[in-house]
């Protein structure tokens, strides 16, 4: 395995969550904007494996799990309002539903 | 002499009886009215014979009554006596007796009947308090007595309500002049320790050198409240509109008592007075200036009693002249012998005004010398005396004495006896002015009413003083009689040690006396003689002129612009509350960020999403930063 | 290193595809993308079993959950909501974007350089902590999918309207 230094791995992994948060808040698709989720948090378990790995424990692989947990929780409640917004608003576009009650 | 408290204790229990809701009929309201001022009188007379016959030791009498303030050191009740004190109590009780006399008849019918006598004796209680008082506290209570009644007589006749605003102005222009006079007590009284008269001048003159500070201080600010009761420059704007009362009272207070509280008040502190003389300097010049500009004034007034009003400021200016140049006896004297040929002018005015139906203008008044005989021979001897015309004249003695008190004191003797002669000539142009107007000029129309005896008996008790008073006291060349100074000098020191021999004395009269009937003549060419002038001498081309005189200066217009405009102004802009504005500012401030902050829930998801970005970037700065 | 420097790189460039498609399933499938080489470099640097993870839960079904709602939805909503035309409008995010990750480089180089641990993390080890020490969070992490599950469920349901 070679010894790739630790900065690196965070440092990706910063560049990938700021590529997530950059395309959440330019996409209007709210399709688009759960994916730029997903990324974020993909951003997020890289760098906990790569803590993990840097001290060579288990712990950093067992956040990894629960991350994955989390976001498969979270897609599924968010493509199941996604759908919702499309069968009430017939799109996918989010700022359709910017009307608030009072 | 124990019994003083009489004199004013009548007069109080009149008002009393007459301010009860009882319904009164006039007669016996005005026998309480009247009957109480002749009690006063009456009881005025016992300490007056035993004070000349047998003068009490020291010359004064003092007569504590109680104490309102014990602990205080300035709240006593007391009355004092002396000459000063006399010559004032006499003047107020006769001349003011005669008067309620006369409004007796001539108040008749009117529905305020009771309440004008009850402010009339409230008035004369109030300013024998004043002039009976032992410390200046109690003197001031007399003070804001006479200033209240002479707001309450001037608008007599509220219905109209020209009236109410004449007496308003003449309560709000007096009060300049009693809030300088309260400031000036309790200065004295913070500096000195005392309010009691004779011990405050003891006190001045061993604390204060002369010309110090707080003597010209103390000095000024009296100067400030008698200045403005005696309605002398700046504050003389009120006088001629307080006409609008009705004519008793402009005799009793605006010609012979209240605007005389201020000369009283200069010659009752005298001894803070002599310790600034900067400030008697300004007294005189005060008085020469009024009475210039007063007199030049009355000469082209056309309503009868606005022209006694501006003659009664002019005359009063004599005597803040003669005061200021330390002459105090000549100007009490003046004070005297004015009270009484004013108050005879303006008796004698009220008569023409009721025979003709309540007719002011002069200029529609005439031919009454024959329909009126009483009353226009008693005017006449009011006239002469009031233009200072030998020898039958109260106010020839007086005046010159003025005269030649002033041209031989310093600093500014010669300047100001100029002054002084130059108002004599205008005295007599207006004086006869009137007198032609009124009586000798053709008939304009018929007469309406006849004076009854009510309203002659008291103009010919007036005519006599008017005439005869003078001789208490006469120059050096026409009989040297000293009376009067030697009177007086019990209370108020001699005026300045005559200088000159009788020749130079007499080289004074005579220039004064031409002068005075230089202005007769004047008047006759102009008013009688010339039947185009018709009331006025100065030509159409004079117009501006004329109107500026008539305007007294222009000093109402100049206090409006610089004093009521600015702070109307003031009040309308602050109609909408402006320190309401701070707290209405707090809401606005709420309200504005309310809409800021609401438009930040948009419902719209990529809004929130920034913000949610943003807030992260900005923590972790500050984390990596600090 | 050169599996890092060629992952990080595959990932980073299929990510910036990912988000300026427009074509929603083209956007997926370069995720999948990103993913995989994410999983190579699980690999590479010794965590087998996150790799594992990451392919079969991450790119194998919640990406497939993403085709499934894909296909739910009309061809027309595809286009719809794609990326601004103008540039202008990626301005703010970028620079918000760099920001923040300049923020982090400068946290993550202010740390002194280390290399990772030699060895790796064999998959034993993990799955023995997660039996042992970490065992109430994986059954916390079985509720949250129930959750999710229910939730889904209910949101998605045919109403009686």
């Amino acid at each position: 395995m070679s010894p790739v230094p630790l900065e690196y791995g965070l440092g990706l992994a910063a560049a990938l969550f700021v590529l997530g948060l950059v395309g959440a808040l330019v996409r209007r698709s709210v399709l688009f904007i759960l994916l730029s989720i997903e990324i974020m948090l993909n951003a997020g378990a890289l760098a906990f494996v790569f803590a993990g790995a840097r001290w060579a424990q288990p712990d950093g692989q067992v956040v990894f799990l629960f991350i994955l947990t989390v976001a498969a929780a979270e897609v599924c409640v968010g493509l199941a309002l996604m759908l919702e917004l499309y069968q009430r608003f017939k799109t996918l576009d989010g700022d359709a539903a910017s009307r608030m009650k009072g | 002499m124990a019994l003083l408290w009489l004199v004013p204790a009548f007069p109080l229990a009149g008002f009393l009886l007459l301010a009860l809701p009882l319904r009164l009929s006039p007669k016996v309201a005005a026998a309480i009215g009247v009957g109480s001022v002749g009690l006063s009188l009456v009881s005025a007379i016992p300490p007056a014979a035993s004070f000349i016959a047998h003068p009490p030791p020291g010359c004064f009498y003092s007569l504590p009554l109680w104490s309102w303030l014990p602990s205080s050191g300035a709240g006593k009740v007391g009355l004092y006596l002396d000459a000063l004190a006399l010559v004032m109590v006499l003047v107020v009780t006769v001349v003011g007796f005669l008067i309620h006399l006369y409004s007796a008849r001539f108040m008749a019918g009117d529905e305020g009947y009771g309440r004008f006598f009850a402010y009339m004796n409230l008035f004369l209680a109030s300013m024998l308090i004043l002039v009976l008082a032992d410390n200046l506290l109690l003197l001031f209570l007399g003070w804001e007595g006479v200033g209240l009644c002479s707001y309450l007589l001037i608008g007599f006749w509220y219905r109209d309500p020209a009236n109410g605003r004449a007496a308003v102005k003449a309560f709000l222009v007096t009060r300049v002049g009693d809030t300088a006079l309260l400031i000036g007590l309790i200065l004295l009284f913070t500096q000195l320790g005392t309010l009691d008269i004779q011990e405050l001048g003891r006190r001045a003159a061993m604390k204060w050198a002369a010309g110090s500070g707080l003597a010209v201080a103390a000095a000024a600010l009296l100067l400030g409240g008698a200045v403005g009761k005696s309605a002398q420059l700046p504050l003389q704007t009120w006088l001629p509109d307080a006409m609008a009362g009705p004519t008793p009272v402009s005799a009793l207070i605006h010609a012979a008592t209240m605007v005389t509280a201020g000369v009283y008040l200069i010659a009752r502190t005298q001894a803070v007075f002599s310790l600034a003389p900067a400030v008697e300097l300004a007294t005189a010049l005060i008085g020469a200036a009024t009475l210039l500009i007063a007199g030049s004034s009355a000469i082209v007034q056309n309503d009868l009693k606005r022209c006694l009003a501006y003659s009664t400021i002019s005359q009063v200016g004599y005597m803040f002249l003669a005061l200021g140049v330390g002459a105090w006896q000549p100007a009490v004297y003046h004070l005297a012998t004015h009270a009484v040929f004013k108050s005879l002018l303006f008796l004698g005015a009220g008569a023409v005004m009721l025979a003709l139906g309540d007719e002011h203008d002069m200029l529609r008044m005439g031919g009454l010398s024959r329909r009126l005989p009483l009353t226009f021979w008693t005017f006449l001897v009011g006239c002469l005396s009031m233009a200072a015309i030998p020898p039958l004249s109260a106010g020839f003695y007086s005046k010159d004495w003025i005269l030649f008190a002033v041209r031989y004191s310093a600093p500014a003797g010669r300047l100001l006896w100029w002054a002084a002669m130059a108002g004599v000539v205008l005295t007599s142009i207006y004086t006869f002015r009137m007198l032609f107007l009124v009586f000798l000029s053709p008939a304009k129309q018929e007469l309406k009413a006849e004076p009854g005896a009510l309203i002659q008996v008291p103009l010919l008790l007036l005519a006599v003083p008017a005439a005869l008073l003078g001789f208490l006291e006469t120059p050096r060349t026409l009989g040297n009689v000293r009376l009067f100074t030697r009177f007086l000098s019990t209370s108020l020191p001699a005026a300045i040690p005559e200088s000159g021999s009788p020749a130079s004395e007499l080289m004074l009269i005579i220039p004064s006396t031409v002068a005075s009937l230089v202005g007769v003549g004047l008047a006759y060419l102009a008013y009688l003689r010339s039947r185009k002038a018709e009331g006025q001498v100065l030509a159409v081309a004079a117009r501006p002129l004329r109107r500026f005189l008539f305007a007294g200066w222009g000093f109402d217009a100049a206090y409006d612009l610089l004093l009521v405009r600015p702070w109307s102004w003031l009040a309308r802009i602050s109609r909408k509350d402006v320190v309401d504005y701070l707290f209405r500012l707090i809401a606005a401030l709420s309200r504005l960020l309310n809409r800021l902050l609401s438009r930040t829930q948009s419902g719209l998801l990529r809004r929130y999403l920034l913000a949610l970005a943003l807030g992260a970037a900005a923590v972790l700065a500050l984390v990596v930063l600090l | 290193m050169a599996v890092f420097v060629i992952s990080s790189a595959v990932a980073l460039i299929s990510t910036i595809l990912v988000i300026t498609r427009r074509n929603p399933v083209h956007a997926l499938l370069y995720l999948i993308l990103s993913l995989l080489s994410v999983a190579v470099l699980f690999y590479s640097i010794g965590a087998p079993l996150a790799a594992a993870f990451e392919l079969i839960v991450y790119a194998g079904a919640i990406m497939v959950l993403f085709a499934f709602a894909l296909m739910l939805l009309n061809p027309g909503a595809l286009s719809a909501g794609g990326p601004r035309r103008r540039p202008l409008f990626w301005l703010v995010p970028a620079l918000l974007g760099l920001v923040l990750l300049g923020e982090l480089a400068y946290v993550f180089t202010r740390l002194p350089p280390r290399p990772l641990a030699a060895g790796g993390v064999p998959p034993q080890q993990v799955g023995l902590a997660l039996f042992g020490p970490y065992l109430l969070g994986v059954e916390l992490a079985s509720f949250l999918l129930l959750a999710g599950l229910v939730g889904a469920y209910h949101i998605g349901r045919r109403k009686p309207s």
